[in-house]
């Protein structure tokens, strides 16, 4: 065997890891790559020159500032409302007792099953028999994202409170904790990396948004609306900046919660 | 509940049941134990060791009958509102906090000032003062149970449960920490519950043992009365090991009792005799008999002789050989001899006599199941322990 051969059968699986690895990358690289394009025509789909124009001037494109900062609006709120009503859910679907609750739990799963497509247009015709279709826009927006933000929050918070020992709490109440102490000292705490990564889907869900987004907006345009909007023309290279900035802020976040909990193990 | 925090008080249940469902893990319970005692429950798994700590600390809710504590009935109050702590079968300490803040939980809860003086002072004493800063997560398992202890023991409970606090332990650490947990009750003098399936443990570490069985108790008392008197086979095999001979009761001289055993003549105290007439097991404890050559006059006149026994094995165990011993009527008896080099030594084939002091028989109901608490023979013939 050649000595080429017999080293890369020693790497075989760090080659294959690279590998993959590039191929999750690569469409991220071209996004920020992109956005440092100085497109000659209107199309932004090939690399032309090297320019600061588009990270200097990132709300040149008419409308794309406003579409973002109704999309993290939008994302925020929905974020809210659903990390609180799934974790309420959650917890009554793993700690009480009650009729109809394997029923329960098994419906939660039907709005992640559904075809957005079809939840989306199915809405629309929801929204319209209920006579609403013309004030579609933000709170119909705002209203979809929660509903299919919900299913994520719950299944996510659910996992994590199932794992938890039920002797802990009852620890709190050993150690004179009462119900709400044993709570807010015991429970949540344990709990709350469930909820915080249940929070973080469901903010990247409702910004991700497109497909039910689409039906319901009305007049109000979110920043995956701007995108489809603005593909018709040419996309600006803007929106790669907005692109790159939402991934670097991600990993960040990843970032700093490694730290922290690095930092809390110490 | 604020009153007499520095000391134990007795704990009493009263006819206690716990029923899952139709199952009665703990059935018609009654305990009493005195004020500063350390009281070992000891008895096989899933005996209701467990369920009887719990409902005596608030975390399940007994079926019926009434626990109290220094005489104030607490069977209905709120675990958070009774003097008790527990340190739980598995340690349960919160992952979330360090160590400092797993044992000062119990104080913060009830505003008590002065914690950090408290804790650090009570992880001195658990020898865990450099660790404070540290996770659960981040000790080894003795270090672990230590923590538990401590979290317990900080809030002066007037009765604290511990669940085999020492079970995940090696057989060193074992040791080291029962001398050390005992060491603790007796300064601090609060009442000790301890939980444990380990024999040995419970009669070093206990004043008194409670026996427990398929959710009853089978007998309660000093360490060496348990011991040398046991009321139930269950007693005589799970606390240590016994020889059990069918036999039958012939007379009563005084304070002893004739029994034919096999056609052999022996004597037993009356004291010792759960049955004065009819069908019993002769016991006796494989280290108080010494075996001599057949037909050799040993020992006293008046001890109790078994003849005619061959040698079936021999194990060499350092400080004492242990010998299977096969009788005529084809049982295989145990014997212990101290390796003291005085007494002869007997190989396999040998014809031998088994000799003990009468006062050491022990009579037991013959309706009882001679291999009850036998784990040994449990696992041999792959029958259900108990
Ligand atoms: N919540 C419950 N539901 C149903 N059965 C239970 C429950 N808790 C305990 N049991 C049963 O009650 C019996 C006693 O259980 P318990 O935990 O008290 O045993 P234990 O003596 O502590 O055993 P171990 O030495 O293994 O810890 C067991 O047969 C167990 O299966
Ligand atoms: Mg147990």
């Amino acid at each position: 065997m050649s000595r080429v051969g017999r080293w890369v059968s020693e790497h075989v699986v760090m080659v294959i890891a690279l590998l993959v690895l590039c191929y999750m990358f690569l469409p991220i690289f071209f996004v920020v790559l992109m956005s440092f394009n100085a497109p000659t025509s209107r199309l932004n789909y090939e690399f032309q020159a090297f320019t600061w124009d588009n990270w200097l001037n990132p709300c040149a494109p008419a409308g794309m500032c406003e579409s973002v900062v109704k999309s993290i609006e939008i994302g925020f709120l929905a974020t809210v409302f659903a990390t609180i009503l799934g974790t309420l859910v959650a917890f009554a679907l793993v700690r009480h007792r009650f009729r109809g609750r394997a029923g329960t739990s098994l419906l939660i799963f039907l709005p992640m099953a559904t075809p957005e497509v079809v939840m989306g247009s199915s809405l629309l015709a929801l929204f319209t028999t209920a006579g609403l279709a013309g004030t579609l826009g933000f709170w119909s927006i705002l209203v979809a994202h929660i509903m299919f933000c919900l299913s994520f929050v719950v299944v996510t918070v659910k996992a994590r409170l199932a794992g938890l020992d039920s002797r802990f709490e009852q620890a709190a109440m050993d150690l004179y904790a009462n119900e709400w102490q044993t709570f807010w000292r015991v429970t949540f705490p344990l709990v709350f990396p469930g909820i915080l990564a249940a929070a973080l889907l469901a903010f990247s869900l409702s910004f991700d948004d497109f497909i039910v987004t689409n039906f319901n907006h009305g007049n109000t345009i979110t920043f995956p609306m701007f995108v489809w909007g603005a593909n018709q023309r040419g996309i600006p290279p803007q929106v790669n900046v907005i692109g790159t900035v939402m991934f670097a802020i991600a990993l960040l976040l990843v970032l700093s919660g490694g730290v922290l909990q690095r930092r809390r193990e110490r | 509940m604020a009153d007499g925090r520095s000391a134990g008080a007795d704990l009493t249940l009263t006819g206690v049941t716990k029923r899952f469902g139709g199952f009665a893990a703990v059935d018609d319970l009654d305990l009493e134990v005195a004020s500063g005692q350390f009281f070992a429950l000891l008895g096989p798994s899933g005996c209701g060791k467990t369920t009887t700590l719990r409902m005596v600390a608030g975390l399940e809710e007994p079926t019926a009958g009434t626990i109290t504590i220094g005489g104030d009935d607490i069977g209905r109050l709120k675990p958070y509102k009774r003097p008790v702590n527990t340190v739980f079968q598995n340690y349960a300490l919160f992952p979330h906090l360090n160590i400092f803040e797993n044992v000062a939980f119990g104080l913060r809860r009830r505003g008590v000032k002065d914690v950090k003086s408290q804790v650090d002072d009570m992880l001195e004493l658990v020898e865990l003062g450099g660790y404070a800063k540290r996770r659960p997560a981040q000790l080894s398992g003795g270090q672990q149970q230590r923590v538990a202890l401590a979290r317990a023991l900080i809030n002066r409970p007037q009765v604290l449960l511990l669940d085999e606090p020492l079970g995940a332990l090696d057989l060193k650490l074992r040791r080291q920490m029962q001398i050390e947990l005992k060491r603790i009750q007796t300064e601090v003098g609060i009442t000790f519950i301890h939980v444990t399936h380990d024999q040995e443990e419970a009669m070093t570490m206990a004043d008194t043992v409670a026996v427990m069985n398929k959710g009853v108790i089978e007998q309660m008392g000093a360490p060496a009365d348990l011991y040398d008197n046991p009321a139930t086979t269950f007693v005589s095999n799970f606390l240590g090991q016994s020889n059990l001979v069918k036999a039958s009761i012939l007379d009563t001289h005084g304070d002893a009792l004739v029994v034919d055993v096999q056609g052999t003549r022996i004597a037993a105290p009356v004291a010792r005799a759960r049955r004065t007439d009819g069908q019993v097991w002769v016991g006796v404890r494989p280290e108080k008999v010494f075996l001599g050559a057949a037909g050799v006059e040993e020992g006293s006149y008046d001890d109790n002789v078994l003849p005619s026994g061959t040698v079936t094995d021999v194990s060499f165990i350092g400080v004492s050989t242990q010998y299977l011993v096969k009788m005529p009527w084809g049982q295989e008896l145990t014997v212990f001899e101290q390796n003291t080099g005085a007494r002869e030594q007997f190989r396999v084939g040998d014809k031998v006599d088994l000799h003990w002091v009468a006062a050491h028989t022990f009579l037991l109901d013959a309706d009882q199941d001679a291999h009850a608490g036998d784990e040994t023979y449990a696992a041999l013939s792959g029958a259900p322990t108990a």
